[in-house]
């Protein structure tokens, strides 16, 4: 009986998580407008940049290292393979393809997740402790419009950008590998790259982008204003915002990733 | 009589099985300083908590301006809120703002005035706190006292008519504390604002109370002028104004564990 009890606690528990990330997700869709320049309220783009900055910029260093090594690991682990069988060139294709819906909008979150995630959760979460979430709604400042619109937007924009930048760097190091390894050229090779890629490997990868934004977005801000306690809570908040958003990000994956599969062979 | 600006009626509030308000009946007079008094975990902060409408009571109403703050709509909760600046006790300045632009915040946020007058309407209200000077610095680079001067000046910063104080003198110093007491009776005078102050300094407490409400695990049980609150007979005031400790645990299973402890076996 007890084990139906638990089974059935976390069902509800799951179920009211969703339920908040869902109501979050339409007052920060409602709340975005407020953020844009000359049609929102006064100075809040101003904070949507700093976002942008410390999202964006600041993660571009990690992102370039990370795909270029993606890129160069992939490179080496398919050549391995299709040098075997003479078809050393469809490296390309894999990586062309593999990055641009696949590889370059993942890994972006994946880092956006891990830096700005757990940073948006940290930051509310401290504002929650500290008492300044309350000053905001004492003030009759709603929370969400105020700390995460900006966040949202900033996010919004600037992820499928790293996204495009990670297909970029990835594209790059496959093309170092086949430099390395052919007597290919520069010129050849991102001729070659434009043949096998199509823009709907692009713009899917781009909504795949858009997606994770919202869901690191999301979770990182609900993690932070559930936080209760003191210091320590927020340093759990802070955990479980990267591990709820990195699992998240990649289950909308499979999802995504399965949706334009079948849309694609009807 | 005018109607009371804060009237709390039957208010229980529970966190999960543990009863923290019970039955409190509260009304805060126009004009008045009504200090909240009690030790620690009597539920004082809690009480604030639901007259400011940041949690919802297990039962009993909040009326703030004759507006059940509940029951009410998220626009009339708004308009209310506007009437009242909240400092909490920990400040609760924005971190990422200067001091200036903390008090500008909500001038910013609420209404429609244009950027120089927010701008002036901001340096005088940190003037008028004593904080000219600082105005440019960050919370982080504030002291103490600096810190909640300014979170007064951002709770005044719409000229609210009342103001609630969350445990001003805590971690101060007696003369900053008796500083920010002078700022509050110089604010009430000079605007007539009400305000309703969390403490357990008595020497504030006694220094800008016009009525005093004393919490004792969870309920009311005096709400009286400063003058009768001090020459109360009530052995639980007397015990908080006399400051006489609590017996120590001395519970059969402490002894016992005691004389384990240093090696004391039977009787």
């Amino acid at each position: 009986m007890s084990v139906l009890e638990d089974i059935g606690a976390t069902v509800i528990q799951q179920l009211n998580y969703v339920g908040e990330l869902t109501t979050q997700f339409w007052s920060g869709l409602g709340a975005l407008t407020q953020v844009l320049p000359v049609l929102g309220k006064r100075g809040r783009w101003r904070a949507a940049l700093v976002q942008m900055a410390a999202i964006g910029t600041g993660a571009l260093p990690m992102i370039a290292t990370v795909s270029m090594s993606a890129g160069f690991i992939f490179a080496m682990q398919s050549g391995a393979e299709l040098r075997r069988f003479g078809a050393l060139q469809f490296v390309i294709n894999i990586i062309g393809i593999g990055f641009t819906r696949e590889l370059g909008p993942l890994l972006t979150a994946i880092v956006v997740s891990s830096r700005s995630g757990s940073a948006f959760s940290a930051e509310i979460g401290t504002m929650v402790v500290t008492n300044e979430v309350a000053v905001l709604r004492t003030m009759g400042l709603s929370p969400v419009d105020y700390v995460l619109a900006p966040k949202y937007l900033a996010a919004v924009i600037v992820v499928p950008c790293l996204a495009i930048m990670s297909d970029l760097f990835g594209v790059l190091a496959g093309g170092a590998y086949m430099l390395l390894s052919t007597k290919m050229t520069v010129a050849m090779y991102f001729r070659a790259v434009a043949d096998a890629v199509v823009l709907r490997d692009i713009s899917s990868g781009l909504v795949k982008s858009v997606v994770f934004a919202t869901i690191i977005v999301h979770v990182g801000c609900l993690e932070g204003f559930k936080t209760q306690g003191g210091p320590d809570a927020v340093g759990r908040s802070t955990t479980s915002a990267v591990v709820k958003a990195t699992l998240l990000v990649i289950l909308a994956d499979v999802l995504f990733t399965a949706i334009f599969y079948w849309a694609k062979l009807e | 009589m005018v109607d009371p600006i804060i009237s709390v009626r039957d208010l229980h509030v529970d966190y999960g099985d543990q009863r923290v308000l019970e039955g409190i009946n509260l009304e805060v007079r126009r004009g008045e300083v009504m200090v909240l008094l009690g030790g620690s975990g009597a539920g004082k902060s809690t009480l604030l908590r639901q007259m400011i409408g940041l949690e919802r009571p297990t039962s009993g109403q909040v009326y703030v301006q004759g507006v059940d703050i509940n029951g009410c709509s998220e626009k009339e909760l708004k308009a209310i809120r506007r009437t009242m600046g909240v400092a909490f006790q920990e400040a609760a300045l924005f971190g990422s703002l200067s001091t200036i632009e903390n008090v500008e915040m909500p001038l910013r946020e609420l209404t429609t005035l244009a950027d120089p007058v927010i701008e002036i309407m901001s340096y005088l209200k940190l003037v008028r706190v004593g904080l000219g000077e600082a105005s440019h610095l960050l919370p982080e680079d504030l002291s103490g006292g600096m810190k909640k001067r300014a979170a007064v000046a951002r709770a005044t910063a719409l000229d609210p008519e009342l103001l609630i104080f969350d445990e001003p003198s805590a971690g101060l110093d007696p003369i900053v504390a008796a500083e920010l007491d002078e700022l509050m009776l110089f604010l009430k005078h000079l605007f007539e604002m009400t305000m309703v102050v969390v403490t357990h300094e008595m020497a504030s407490a006694f220094r800008i109370a016009d009525r005093v409400a004393f919490l004792y695990q969870g309920s009311l049980i005096a709400v009286e002028s400063k003058q009768d609150f001090q020459t109360s007979t009530d052995p639980r005031i007397r015990q908080f104004l006399d400051r006489i400790p609590d017996r120590l645990s001395e519970s059969e299973t402490v002894r016992r564990h005691l004389r384990e402890l240093v090696g004391i076996t039977g009787e």
